[in-house]
């Protein structure tokens, strides 16, 4: 009854959310005596997964799954769990594995739980804690299914390495044509994307105007981090829509999140809460956010900013 | 064209989370209620089809009594009729079968839930009933146009979007995006007056399957005070030797 794997990639490379999550089903299977099978939709030779703790690859590649379609992702994904007998299968919280989960547990009638935050409580039944009231609150559910579906929260646990050698086995799977069709994508191909950031730079309307961006953007590219905003930010048309977090935007979970300027409304804070570090700086010490915050300066955005890109710049070269 | 908007009644985004004195319920005491944010942006749209192509909106909620508050509130924005599925939310599964029963029954062209819910937040519901239903489905769906039984959709993905194609009938998972926040409709005198008048039925369904159960709440251990710093060495400092996370 194995752990199977929803080991998602993109253009061939398996990222390091995939490499968390086969690590976190090692470490199920090993409490459960069984076995971890990555399924994959793209060429796994070069990824080495054994080395996360995959004990065997299925791989499901075939030309109608080289685009992510999530109807045809769930059905391929439950020709591999039945095939496998697999007792569990784990998914990621990335936008194409919530689109994909629901007609996963559907189609093989599982429970699933998402956004959960550690191992299993305990294992009979299966019982997980996840995030709810949007990360105000932990939840422990316990799964009453006969397949069970974990949907991981990003950077709630981390990669581990194993000396596994996982064998490749490829699996075929009968796909009937999708009801939806991608015409077109648009990606902003060159930035570091929120969902995968380690390192979140984000501006609020301290900054004055969209004029003043470029230091943030400066901020962004010395730390490798993806550059956000918030929301009256993105309503004022000063940034793009996709740089938007917040609860009506995108969420975060990186490790360290900087809030530039931004006083810390509620909504602002329920979409950010799950990174792990976060930096105020702002003029206002009364600003809400230096009460969510684990850090923090009460300054110039125009001053410490460019201060910071500076005193980055020396400790990479020292640190080199 | 039939639309149906699920609507899901939630506890207002500043409300204090607090649970019951052997933490397996969420103390409802002095919170405010509201349609989830997610929902509105798809019922403003679903407005918008009303009044450019033509649609009757009905408007759906898995609940007890207490959430019909918030269906009328529906209906003063502008739905036709509201239905309440007369059982407790208790999860994602038996919230999805009881919609479905609904989506079947009334045979929907389109279906709008909202992508995910500030309470509980499992995503799972518009795909699963899509699923059941045998609908096409679109999640995260920024921008929706259907011409006919054709729709031409927006997803929004990790670092961009994508432009897709489908067919009627359809259940999208929707957000803001949909319309913008400053074209929600908000509900005005005339609309309350007529909600109260507008049907809203309560049916029951057989399904009530859950999969999963919460045994408890916890709160997070209360958070320590701020780190303030005076300038970005000492920052840096302590994000590099302290945090880690640099």
């Amino acid at each position: 009854m194995p752990i199977l794997v929803y080991a998602e990639s993109d253009q061939g490379i398996f990222k390091k959310i995939t490499q968390e999550l086969i690590s976190f089903a090692r470490a199920i299977a090993d409490q459960m005596n069984t076995e971890v099978v990555a399924a994959v939709t793209q060429d796994p030779s070069n990824a080495n997964l054994g080395q996360f703790g995959a004990h065997k690859v299925l791989n499901l590649e075939q030309p109608s799954l080289s685009e992510f379609n999530a109807e045809l992702v769930a059905e391929a994904l439950t020709q591999a769990a039945r095939a496998t007998g697999a007792s569990t299968v784990i998914v990621s919280s990335s936008a194409n594995s919530r689109y994909m989960a629901p007609l996963l547990v559907v189609a093989l009638e599982a429970g699933y739980v998402p956004n959960v935050v550690g191992l299993p409580q305990s294992y009979t039944p299966l019982t997980v804690a996840h995030n709810v009231f949007t990360n105000k609150a932990t939840a422990f559910t316990s799964l009453q299914s006969s397949i069970s579906i974990l949907g991981l929260s990003k950077n709630a646990y981390g990669v581990h390495h194993y000396d596994t050698n996982a064998e490749i086995t490829k699996q075929e799977v009968t796909l009937s044509p999708s009801s939806v069709e991608v015409i077109s994508l648009d990606k902003a191909s060159n930035k570091v994307m929120i969902a995968d950031a380690e390192v979140v730079v984000s501006a609020g309307r301290g900054l004055k105007g969209p004029e003043n961006w470029g230091m943030i953007e400066e901020l962004a590219e010395v730390m490798g981090a993806a550059t956000a905003c918030s929301k009256p930010v993105s309503d004022l048309g000063w940034r793009p829509h996709s740089e938007h977090v917040g609860q009506t935007g995108k969420p975060v979970s990186s490790n360290l999140y900087i809030a530039i300027g931004i006083s810390g409304a509620i909504q602002h804070l329920a979409g950010i809460n799950s990174s792990k570090v976060k930096v105020v700086i702002n003029t206002d010490p009364e600003a809400p956010f230096f009460k969510a915050a684990d850090y923090g300066i009460v300054g110039d955005a125009f001053e410490v900013v460019p201060d910071l890109i500076q005193k980055l710049k020396e400790f990479k070269a020292q640190n080199a | 064209m039939k639309i149906l908007v699920c609507i899901s009644h939630v506890p207002d985004t500043t409300s204090k989370i607090n649970f019951n004195a052997d933490q397996t319920a969420f103390d409802t005491t002095g919170v405010q209620y509201v349609i989830n944010p997610n929902d509105e942006f798809g019922l403003t749209r679903a407005l918008w089809f009303k009044e450019k192509q033509g649609a009757t909106i009905h408007v759906v909620n898995v609940g007890g009594p207490e959430t019909e508050p918030t269906l009328r509130k529906a209906l003063a924005i502008g739905a036709d009729e509201a239905i309440r599925i007369n059982q407790p939310a208790t999860d994602g599964y038996s919230v999805a079968q009881a919609l479905a029963t609904v989506v079947q029954e009334g045979q929907y062209d389109l279906v709008i839930a909202g992508r995910e819910s500030i309470d509980y937040n499992g995503g799972m519901v518009p795909g699963m009933v899509a699923k059941i239903c045998g609908y096409a489905f679109v999640n995260t769906c920024i921008s929706i146009e259907i011409d006919g039984t054709t729709v031409t959709a927006v997803r929004e993905i990790d670092g961009g979007k994508e432009n897709l194609k489908t067919t009627l009938p359809l259940v999208i998972g929707g957000q803001k995006g949909l319309v913008e926040e400053s074209d929600l409709r908000i509900p005005n005198m005339r609309g309350i007056m007529q909600a109260r008048t507008k049907p809203l039925h309560v049916k029951q369904t057989e399904n009530s399957n859950t999969m999963s159960q919460t045994l408890r709440y916890e709160k997070p251990a209360p958070k320590q005070a701020v780190t303030l710093v005076e300038n970005a060495e000492q920052l840096i400092n302590l994000l590099h030797n302290e945090a880690k996370v640099i």
